[in-house]
């Protein structure tokens, strides 16, 4: 067989549209996902049954429910449900970063459950409250004991965006369809596909790496 | 005179079990009073009370004549928010395991409380705290992180870092319990200058000899209450209760000098 990539070259464009397709879901899933998991996580961490009970249901909802199926729900129930049409970029945003969230979620909690109960003592001892105590003591080093967790959950959500190629979101592998059903080279479009996801997700990997080797020997 | 810090009925329960049973005490402007006690007799729990840390499931704590909290009608406390606040810039806590924030130098630990929470400008509160630090014996290590600190330096810099919320009220809890022997007295030392100069403390600890020395009055907890106090002589060399002395025995390691022979 002849692999032939000068048609791939020719569809550039769209190869680029797919590309900033998928990295303007990526961040924004990503940081709503962070968003997310800072409030749910917080309402998972407290005593509170009232705080606790509805962050404990979202985060076991949503880490248990396939992200196609609910980007699917999102995009052809909810209109019906609401009658409000959802984007495709809409619908994907919402169900993958409520994923994400749930998984960040757990992650902030770790992080603030790993901090001694003394840090909380000593910041309220002087007189801080709430968010100040979480401002200046508890978040500065959560976040950074989450951060390599954070950072591997970030690159699933880059991952994860191809998923909304089923709503035919304009990413990267839906232009691969569009250039393949085009120029019949399947082959050599999807092949494109995924040597670009590896090229944006391996360079993550290795900064997910190196952080958390570095933070384990600050500790 | 009336007290600065006055406690009624004070009673702390943790679900079922009864921690604090109804503890009265009065403490005057400049008092040292040493805290001891046997294990699980309540001495952390009840300084955590004074500060709010934990909150009390029945009685009163009043500061400068003034009683915390909204009275609920049935006997119990509303403590909001602001009522913690108020009561912890007046109150000031050192703990056993140090908890300084480790992400800060000693310098920065020392003025937090004055800027976050009290909104000073950071360059007075440096200077504060640079006076604060000088006066622990610890000006050289204001830029150096927790990590890098001895035990003894450590709380030292707690020590400060409660000082420079400006407190009325000090409490100890067995600061030096987590030291190494050789690092015990520099904490001690600094403890000691300040009931020199007249802070008013509650000291949690097993050092008996530094109670002796140090403190006003002092105070015997046996399960979550006052069992006896008087003068360090009262309670320490002729105490009138058994359970004192079965406690005073179990410290055999130290002897007072008066009751050398
Ligand atoms: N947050 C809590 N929840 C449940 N029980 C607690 C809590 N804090 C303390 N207790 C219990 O209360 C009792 C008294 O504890 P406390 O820490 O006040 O004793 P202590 O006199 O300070 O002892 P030690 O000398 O070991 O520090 C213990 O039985 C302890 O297990
Ligand atoms: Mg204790």
């Amino acid at each position: 067989m002849q692999w032939d990539f000068q048609s791939l070259l020719n569809n550039w464009r769209a190869l680029l549209t797919g590309l900033t397709g998928t990295l303007s879901l990526a961040v924004v899933c990503i940081l709503a996902a962070a968003l997310i998991g800072l409030v749910v996580g917080a309402g998972r961490y407290s005593r509170r049954g009232f705080a606790r009970w509805p962050a404990t249901a979202f985060v076991e909802f949503f880490r248990n429910t396939p992200v196609l199926v609910l980007i699917i729900w999102f995009y052809f129930a909810f209109p019906i449900l609401t009658g409000q049409k959802l984007s495709a970029f809409t619908a994907a945003a919402i169900a993958i970063s409520l994923n994400g969230g749930a998984f960040a979620a757990e992650i902030f909690r770790g992080g603030m459950q790993s901090l001694a109960r003394g840090q909380w003592d000593a910041a309220r001892a002087i007189g801080m409250n709430y968010p100040q105590l979480m401002r200046r003591v508890i978040l500065p080093q959560a976040i950074k004991r989450m951060l390599p967790a954070f950072t591997n959950r970030a690159i699933e959500i880059l991952k994860t965006t191809a998923i909304a190629s089923i709503v035919a979101y304009y990413e990267l592998l839906h232009s691969a369809r569009v250039i393949a059903a085009a120029d019949f080279n399947p082959i050599e479009a999807y092949t494109a596909v995924a040597i670009i996801f590896f090229a944006l997700v391996y360079p993550l990997t290795i900064v997910a790496r190196s952080v958390e080797r570095r933070l384990r020997v600050s500790e | 005179m009336q007290p600065i810090l006055s406690i009624r009925d004070l009673h702390k329960s943790f679900g079922a079990l009864e921690v604090i049973k109804g503890v009265d005490l009065d403490v005057m402007k400049g008092e040292a009073i040493a805290i001891l006690g046997a294990s699980g007799s309540g001495k952390s729990t009840l300084l955590r009370c004074v500060n709010l840390l934990e909150q009390p499931s029945r009685g009163t704590i009043a500061l400068g004549g003034q009683t915390i909290g909204a009275d609920r009608g049935n006997g119990l406390r509303h403590y909001s928010g602001a009522d913690l606040v108020a009561v912890r810039k007046r109150v000031g806590m050192v703990f056993q395991q140090f908890n300084l924030f480790p992400h800060m130098t000693a310098l920065q630990n020392v003025i937090e409380g004055p800027v976050t929470v009290k909104g000073r400008p950071r360059a007075e509160a440096e200077a504060l705290g640079r006076k604060l630090l000088d006066k622990v014996g610890l000006s050289e290590k204001a830029d150096v992180y927790p990590a890098r600190l001895s035990g003894g330096q450590q709380q030292r810099v707690a020590i400060a870092r409660a000082l420079a919320m400006e407190p009325d009220v000090m409490l100890f809890d067995e600061a030096t319990s987590a030291l190494d022997p050789e690092l015990v007295g520099e904490v001690l030392r600094a403890i000691r200058q300040l009931a020199e100069e007249g802070m008013t403390m509650l000291i949690v600890t097993h050092e008996l000899g530094f109670a002796y020395h140090v403190a006003d009055r002092v105070i015997f907890l046996h399960q979550g209450l006052i069992h006896e106090q008087g003068s360090p002589q009262e309670v320490l060399v002729a105490p009138r209760e058994a359970r004192t002395r079965e406690f005073l025995e179990g410290h055999g390691q130290f002897r007072l000098p008066d009751r050398a022979p």
